[in-house]
């Protein structure tokens, strides 16, 4: 695959496949992903969204097909993606006996920012947070909302791309759910690719645009407001309620 | 007769360098038949109140009874009485999805065939992946196992931690249709759920934060209490219109709800039309009062709280 033409398209995806044994998990999906766009990956359980999230990122080998995430070839540069990219997984990835300063230092070290670079990024961080008085704090005493703050943060701490959320707001109260939409929004306006998964319906509606995935194929690709149009149904649920339930994957 | 009674517990988790309150004087009267949701954010105390009703933490302060056994006297008659689904896995990852459940039906001396009905609604979903490791299921499959082992042995009383959690909006539905089923066959259901939509399935619900019940009450009772007014507004510019709403002088909050924003204010501050005037600068602006929903009930309760 040559690299996208357009300067603008930062994830594009052709025919990617993933099979486990005889089982089509991720099956010939294509799309693209437009820089400083917040990309909502919807499906039904089982789909494959995390399967081709993984594929994305570089840590699982597709079966066939082509991507190119942040200007990289997922099967010869996984590394260089790894380095331009973040990623939060519902259990947001923090260590929860070391403390705040502690965890800040730690994600500088593997995204290879050095010392002063650590410094800078993470008073910054700190600031921007309003941590710096409980930064020696463990972050298993913190609330679910400020750990989900913090991982977030750290999942951009170096700057990337792009970032991949899978499931960030799952089992999140409904004001720490929309105050974390407060920070994608403000990422996106920093010109950070956004690429979301969530079962909540109502974030669907702050995405530019959203596939919805069914037994592993993308069926539907779209902003909100032209499948509404397309579709002649006027809320997002019911169009994945009325694409999801044909899912009939057997093995 | 009341199917769980709570009288008064407490619990805390004391650590080297601090105590956590998870339950705080916490009571609660459950029917039999009932179908009960406890609301609350993550950290409010529910898996708590599971733990100490599915006998597996005792209580500092305080006792509850289950079907007239008391969870600390009689946990093993409580034990055969319930079925319990814990937020976090409960599964064997190494186990196939029929191993997982046959060995909960082992356990409770019944096999699968025995209960099959109760639990093929939701068991079809993922009997095609029988033979698969519970380990590589995907989050929503798993939850789904869970749920088919904690009915497999037809209990009288399922406690439900979260069950839908992870679980996609087709799913949910389907779930709970199930749920109203168990219901009709006389089986009582405690379930929490971070879902505020479900709020409106359940019978009764208890609001629950940082370890106190905050209110009980039919789910209609709650959202006619709500004594703020409350509307709800769209233009081409929602991130903009956010901010307008939020620096207006009479918003209390503002929220996003999907499509619209819910802009909540004191009684009769403000109408429509003075909204609208407000908002002149906005293309293709539409503002209507509307009933309130459970969930901006909740935020409204979780925000005067802090
Ligand atoms: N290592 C594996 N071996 C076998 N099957 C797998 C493996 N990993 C995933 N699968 C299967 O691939 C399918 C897709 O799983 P995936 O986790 O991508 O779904 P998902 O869309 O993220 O679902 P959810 O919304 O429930 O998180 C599922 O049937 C899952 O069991
Ligand atoms: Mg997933």
């Amino acid at each position: 695959m040559t690299t996208p033409a357009e300067k603008d398209i930062v994830i594009k995806v052709e025919n990617l496949t993933k099979r486990f044994g005889d089982f089509t998990a991720v099956n010939q999906i294509s799309f693209e992903v437009n820089k400083g766009e917040i990309f909502g990956f919807l499906g039904a359980n089982g789909a494959g969204k995390t399967t081709a999230m993984k594929m994305l990122i570089g840590i699982l080998n597709p079966t066939s097909g082509k991507a190119n995430v942040a200007g990289f070839d997922i099967y010869n540069q996984p590394e260089q993606i790894k380095r331009n990219i973040g990623y939060m997984s519902q259990k947001f990835s923090l260590y929860e006996d070391l403390t705040i300063a502690e965890n800040i230092n730690f994600f500088g070290g593997i995204y290879g920012l050095n010392d002063d670079e650590i410094k800078f990024k993470s008073e910054e961080l700190l600031t921007k947070l309003n941590f710096h008085a409980i930064k020696n704090n463990l972050v298993s005493s913190l609330p679910l909302g400020w750990k989900q703050k913090l991982a977030f943060s750290l999942a951009i701490f170096h700057s990337p791309k792009i970032v991949f959320l899978d499931e960030p707001t799952s089992g999140v109260d409904p004001i720490t759910r929309r105050q974390f939409w407060d920070l994608i929004y403000e990422a996106s306006h920093n010109g950070i690719t956004v690429f979301v998964t969530t079962h909540y319906m109502d974030e669907a509606e702050y995405c530019n645009r959203i596939s919805i995935m069914v037994d592993g194929e993308i069926k539907a690709l779209d902003s909100p407001k032209e499948l509404k149009n397309n579709f002649q149904i006027d809320s997002i649920d019911d169009i994945f309620y009325l694409l999801a339930r044909k899912a009939k994957r057997i093995e | 007769m009341n199917a769980i009674e709570i009288i008064n517990i407490s619990k805390t988790y004391k650590s080297k360098t601090k105590t956590i309150t998870a339950l705080n004087n916490i009571s609660l009267e459950i029917k039999e038949g009932e179908l009960f949701g406890l609301i609350g954010p993550d950290g409010a105390g529910k898996s708590s109140l599971f733990r100490i009703l599915a006998t597996v933490l005792l209580p500092d302060v305080g006792s509850a009874k289950i079907l007239n056994y008391d969870v600390i006297k009689n946990f093993k008659n409580i034990r055969k009485l319930i079925g319990y689904m814990p937020g976090r896995f409960s599964l064997y990852q190494d186990l196939s999805v029929e191993e997982n459940l046959k060995f909960f039906a082992t356990i409770f001396e019944t096999t699968i065939e025995e209960n099959y009905d109760l639990i093929s609604d939701i068991y079809k979903q993922i009997e095609p992946f029988k033979n698969r490791r519970a380990g590589k299921l995907s989050g929503g499959m798993k939850q789904k196992l869970a749920l088919s082992c904690a009915l497999i042995h037809k209990p009288k009383i399922l406690l439900l931690d979260e069950p839908t959690t992870g679980v996609d909006p087709v799913s949910r539905k389907e779930f709970w249709e199930i749920l109203k089923k168990l219901k009709s066959q006389g089986i009582t259901i405690l379930v929490s759920t971070p879902y505020m939509d479900e709020a409106n399935l359940c019978d009764r619900i208890a609001l629950i934060q940082n370890g106190k019940i905050l209110d009980v009450d039919l789910p209609e009772n709650i959202v006619n209490k709500f004594d703020k007014d409350i509307f709800s507004v769209a233009s081409d510019n929602m991130f903009l219109l956010l901010n307008d709403l939020r620096n207006y002088s009479h918003t209390l909050s503002c929220f996003a709800f999907g499509d619209s924003h819910h802009l909540v204010i004191e009684r009769n501050k403000a109408d429509e039309n003075l909204l609208i005037q407000y908002l002149s600068r906005h293309k293709n602006l539409s503002v209507k009062k509307i009933e309130p929903t459970i969930e901006d009930c909740f935020m409204q309760m979780l925000q005067s709280e802090n």
